[in-house]
């Protein structure tokens, strides 16, 4: 996975992968997200926990871009993704240098959301194809590879509708791979999974974790997986972070008295 | 039954003129019909506020003055301003413009019942909106657009018996000829009247259907039964 | 071209006085009996054995795929075949037109709202049925009672929709001379060739009357349906 990037703000190696600044979200009346600040490093993986409705999902859709940002800012390597500081304004940046930073960004859904009017392979070499201008040939092979790692090598011409949730959730995996992110986003990929199918998925996602350094920010509830890869885990309630530790402590020690109980229900 | 086919042997060089009148309304002003259904469904759906805006208001115009007076504008008020349109083009523009309209809001519906989610994964993919439409969201709409499509089609076939308002010779005219002549008689005649009309909906009908079929075959969809007069009804009206 | 302002106005008294008279008359009275007999048609298409229902579907597929225009020319040709003019000679031959209008118009459209009411029927969770077959409530009264009232909630919009279409397509009434606002308009800018003035005007009416209506009706889908 390369992990130099040119970029219009001149990034450096040491600055942190993520920034997010002072970050807001509101739906209408309802303040989601309010005045968050943290940042990830580079190849760290970090996964956020927390009740329904705390904010979490919506970090991941901030960056994906899906939600504008309400107030505060998010950097990526440096540069801002949605919104800049031009001295004292807040100014939306243009569309189109928000779409050459989020390339860096890859996202996997809860719902897979394959294109069910493409196969599995159209469905993973599309976006390297028609966005960053590989040659079919080139991206195919790289399909193939892809899908070696998820273990769906002999499903490379089947219809999506075919497969399924689990393997559903393989090939969008390997989709949002093909596009070679810095960063991945995965929003509780495995909810809606039948229990059985769970594992294969997380196993996936184990291998993606030893084998590469993308830094990788999770939502997730299964509390075993999180320990396993994550360097770091947030613990949300009400739209802020109110406890911050490794996985290890988070699990076993919790501070918080939020966090003891929201544990407690889910563990 | 003899007398019915003597009939329309006898009188088979005016049906023909008279379908061939019928056949290129219906067709020509279906492939406007398509573009301007096309083009406006996706304006309608565009980011560009002043896109969506103008396709509003055309359609509305489209849609809330009635064929017939568009018809004589194309006929009787353009050739007042030095746009004389033959019959034949006024017949085919007039429908193209005022079913392509209706067509437009099927479009439209088409292109939004496609899942939110598939749009949110063309933005994970940094895919740009006319990648995202063109790969992603028209081919899932296609399969859904079509039976509302097909509805509109047979209504636009029917549409084409206006050309009778503008002195065009269409079936509707040869069979109102037919019927004057007493050889042949009310019966006859509009008995192959209604069937030349029925079979040629029919064979467009049946044609989309195929269509419609295939495109859900490529979703790997069960063919639906469904067919969407609620959308019809609220395009039309 | 000038636009002649005066004579557009001068126009709208007469143009109206038609609308009211002939273009709306037909499209309400249309409208009604449209909605009873496609009601009609619906119930029968569930009720009827196969024997029957088939052929009705087939007449009523034939009645909503050929062209209006076809059918009101057929319509007073029959009338003609039968001596109509002559055993009425006391009604004056615009109203014996409007009355077959409104006769062709009701069937043409009762076979496009007979499948909206279809789709209303078929929307109802079968749970409804069953609970009424539990109750041992006689089948007029399942149709009284529980399945109509239920439809028609869904339906009631897209009837609504048909009556518009219906209302759009009234100058088809031009082929049958029945003297509506569009033959009107076309009588009154015939006689100056200053068409512009007279179509901009009925046009104009017809998207008064219409535009507001459909956009009535898609609230009112949106809050029965939905």
């Amino acid at each position: 996975m390369s992990t130099d990037t040119t970029s219009p703000g001149g990034s450096t190696g040491d600055q942190p992968r993520i920034v997010m600044e002072d970050v807001s979200k509101k739906f209408g009346k309802n303040t989601v997200l309010d005045g968050l600040n943290f940042t990830v490093a580079r190849g760290e993986r970090v996964t956020l926990i927390g009740p329904s409705g705390s904010g979490k999902t919506t970090i991941l859709r901030l960056l994906m871009t899906l939600e504008d940002l309400t107030g505060g800012y998010i950097y990526i390597d440096g540069d801002p993704l949605t919104y800049a500081k031009r001295g004292n304004r807040r100014v939306k940046l243009p569309n189109k240098e928000v779409t050459q930073i989020r390339k860096r960004i890859g996202m996997v859904f809860q719902q897979f959301n394959l294109f069910p009017n493409m196969t599995v392979c159209e469905n993973i070499i599309e976006a390297p194809v028609h966005v960053l201008g590989q040659s079919k040939d080139e991206a195919r092979a790289k399909a193939a590879d892809l899908l070696d790692q998820v273990g769906l090598r002999d499903k490379i011409d089947a219809h999506p509708t075919s497969l399924s949730g689990g393997q559903q959730q393989r090939v969008a995996i390997a989709r949002a791979l093909a596009m070679e992110p810095e960063i991945l986003l995965l929003d509780e990929v495995t909810s809606a999974l039948d229990p059985e199918l769970v594992g294969d998925v997380l196993e996936v996602l184990r291998e993606v974790a030893r084998k590469t350094d993308i830094t990788m920010l999770l939502v997730t509830h299964e509390m075993q997986f999180a320990q396993d890869v994550s360097h770091r885990v947030l613990m949300f309630d009400e739209g802020r972070v109110i406890e911050e530790a490794k996985p290890e402590v988070m699990f076993n020690n919790p501070t918080h008295e939020r966090t003891k109980q929201f544990l407690q229900a889910v563990l | 039954m003899s007398d019915f086919f003597q009939a329309i042997s006898d009188y088979s060089p005016y049906l023909w003129e008279g379908a061939r009148v019928t056949l290129a309304l219906s067709g020509g002003g279906a492939v406007v019909a398509l573009v301007v259904a096309v083009v406006l469904g996706l304006c309608a759906i565009s980011p560009v506020a002043v896109l969506r805006v103008g396709s509003r208001v055309i359609v509305e115009f489209f849609r809330g003055t009635s064929l017939v007076v568009q018809l004589f504008f194309l006929f009787y008020v353009f050739p007042l301003f030095g746009i004389d349109l033959p019959g034949m083009w006024c017949g085919i523009v007039g429908l193209g413009l005022n079913y392509g309209a209706y067509g437009s809001e099927v479009v439209r519906g088409s292109l939004n019942a496609v899942a939110k989610v598939q749009w949110e994964s063309t933005t994970a993919l940094s895919m740009s909106w006319p990648l995202a439409v063109r790969r992603v969201i028209w081919p899932q709409a296609w399969g859904l657009m079509l039976p509302g499509l097909n509805n509109l089609m047979v209504m636009l076939v029917k549409g084409t018996a206006v050309a009778l308002l503008i002195g065009l010779h269409d079936l509707t005219y040869w069979v109102e000829v037919m019927r004057k002549d007493p050889e042949v008689g009310l019966w006859i005649a509009y008995g192959a009247g209604f069937l030349f009309y029925y079979l040629i909906a029919l064979a467009c009908s049946s044609g989309l259907r195929l269509l419609e079929r295939r495109a859900q075959r490529r979703l790997g969809l069960a063919p639906s039964k469904t067919r969407t007069t609620r959308a019809t009804a609220e395009a039309v009206a | 071209m000038e636009f002649d302002l005066e004579f557009a106005l001068e126009t709208v008294g007469p143009l109206l006085m038609a609308f009211l008279q002939v273009t709306l008359v037909v499209t309400v009275a249309g409208s009604v009996v449209a909605a009873l007999l496609g009601l009609i048609w619906a119930v029968c298409q569930r009720e009827l054995p196969t024997p029957v229902r088939l052929p009705l579907s087939w007449v009523l597929d034939v009645i909503r795929m050929t062209p209006l225009p076809l059918q009101l020319l057929f319509a007073v040709a029959i009338f003609i075949s039968f001596d109509g003019y002559r055993k009425f000679p006391d009604t004056d031959v615009e109203t014996i037109g409007m009355i077959l209008g409104v006769a062709v118009f009701a069937i043409h459209y009762s076979t496009y709202m007979a499948e909206s009411y279809r789709a209303g029927i078929d929307s109802i969770r079968q749970g409804q049925w069953e609970a009424a077959t539990a109750l041992s409530l006689p089948r007029s009264r399942v149709w009284r009672a529980v399945i109509i009232p239920q439809a028609l909630r869904a339906t009631l919009p897209s009837l609504g929709n048909w009556a518009i279409a219906m209302f759009k397509d009234t100058p088809f009434l031009l082929v049958i001379l029945v003297p509506e606002m569009v033959a009107k308009a076309k009588q009154l800018g015939g006689a100056s060739y200053q068409y512009t003035e007279v179509f901009t005007v009925a046009g104009l009416i017809f998207l008064a009357a219409s535009y507001p209506t459909a956009v009535l009706m898609r609230k009112l889908e949106k809050k029965l349906v939905y």
